[in-house]
């Protein structure tokens, strides 16, 4: 039986649901950070799964933006972890709570 | 079965299995290497899907330059073992796996349910041609300039801001 379609919307929707599970329940920024770069893979699964089935060349080209916007993302993510951990010597996410009001 | 969905099944089995260690693993170094054994999975899912490009941009872009970056922070900043972060279990923390359950229903409910006609196909012909770098460059230097001058903009702005947040201040 061929795989279809559905299989792989199942397939990242388990993989996003991992990425928000780890977002919740983590406590430490750069692997808070690695699970938002899985929930952007599993995005980028469900885009090329629709470009193929679809015959359509849109989704892998959105695919190409969404990994242009994830390299600026890390980039300017971990300078802020190294900042942060430069003035507060922890990545804690519980601890770092200066933008609360 | 054929060749093409064993290999399916089998990289997407081992896609996941790899996002529930990282998420599972309290050492923020063999979670980022549990992360680039899922991206290595899901190029290989991207070559099953005839994206012949995203596959080879996925593991250069994400393996090759996203996840060295984290590992040199991880590196960098001698976290080691996460022991010393205080790992609550809390109501919130148990309230957050619920809601994320719920939506997982709420997803597969949509997808295997409400999907529109032509979801059950399987590849059309054209997909092999769409992943090639001709007609991936032919998009993107056509339809897509727009989009592709503003990202190279965003990255400028990108490693400016890199620079700054992570200069020492003097």
């Amino acid at each position: 039986m061929p795989v279809t379609l559905d299989y792989y919307l199942l397939l990242s929707a388990v993989l996003f649901t991992i990425g928000v599970v780890g977002v919740l329940t983590r406590r430490n920024a750069i692997v808070v950070f690695m699970c938002i770069e899985l929930m952007l893979n599993s995005v980028n699964l469900t885009l090329v799964a629709f470009s193929a089935y679809l015959g359509d060349i849109t989704g892998q080209v959105l695919v190409f933006f969404v990994m242009a916007v994830a390299a600026a993302e890390a980039a300017v993510g971990l300078a802020i972890v190294i900042s942060l951990f430069r003035n507060k010597q922890t990545v804690n996410i519980d601890k770092i709570n200066i933008l609360k009001w | 079965m054929t060749i093409e969905s064993f290999f399916t099944y089998s990289f997407s089995f081992a896609a996941v299995v790899a996002a529930v260690f990282m998420v599972a693993q309290k050492n923020p170094m063999l979670s980022a290497i549990s992360l680039i054994a899922n991206f290595f999975c899901l190029a290989g899912l991207y070559l099953l899907l005839h994206a012949q490009l995203l596959a080879v941009l996925q593991i250069v872009v994400y393996t090759g330059a996203i996840m060295v970056l984290v590992i040199f922070v991880i590196m960098l900043l001698n976290l080691g073992d996460e022991t010393k972060l205080i790992e609550r279990f809390d109501m919130w923390k148990v309230a957050g796996i619920v809601l994320v359950a719920g939506f997982l229903l709420e997803m597969i409910y949509i997808f295997l349910w409400s999907s529109g006609a032509g979801s059950n196909a399987s590849l059309p012909e054209q997909a092999t041609r769409i992943g090639e770098v001709e007609a991936m460059g032919r998009a993107m230097f056509g339809k897509f300039l727009l989009p592709f001058e503003v990202t190279s903009i965003l990255l400028l702005v990108a490693i400016v801001g890199a620079v700054v947040l992570a200069k020492k201040r003097t």
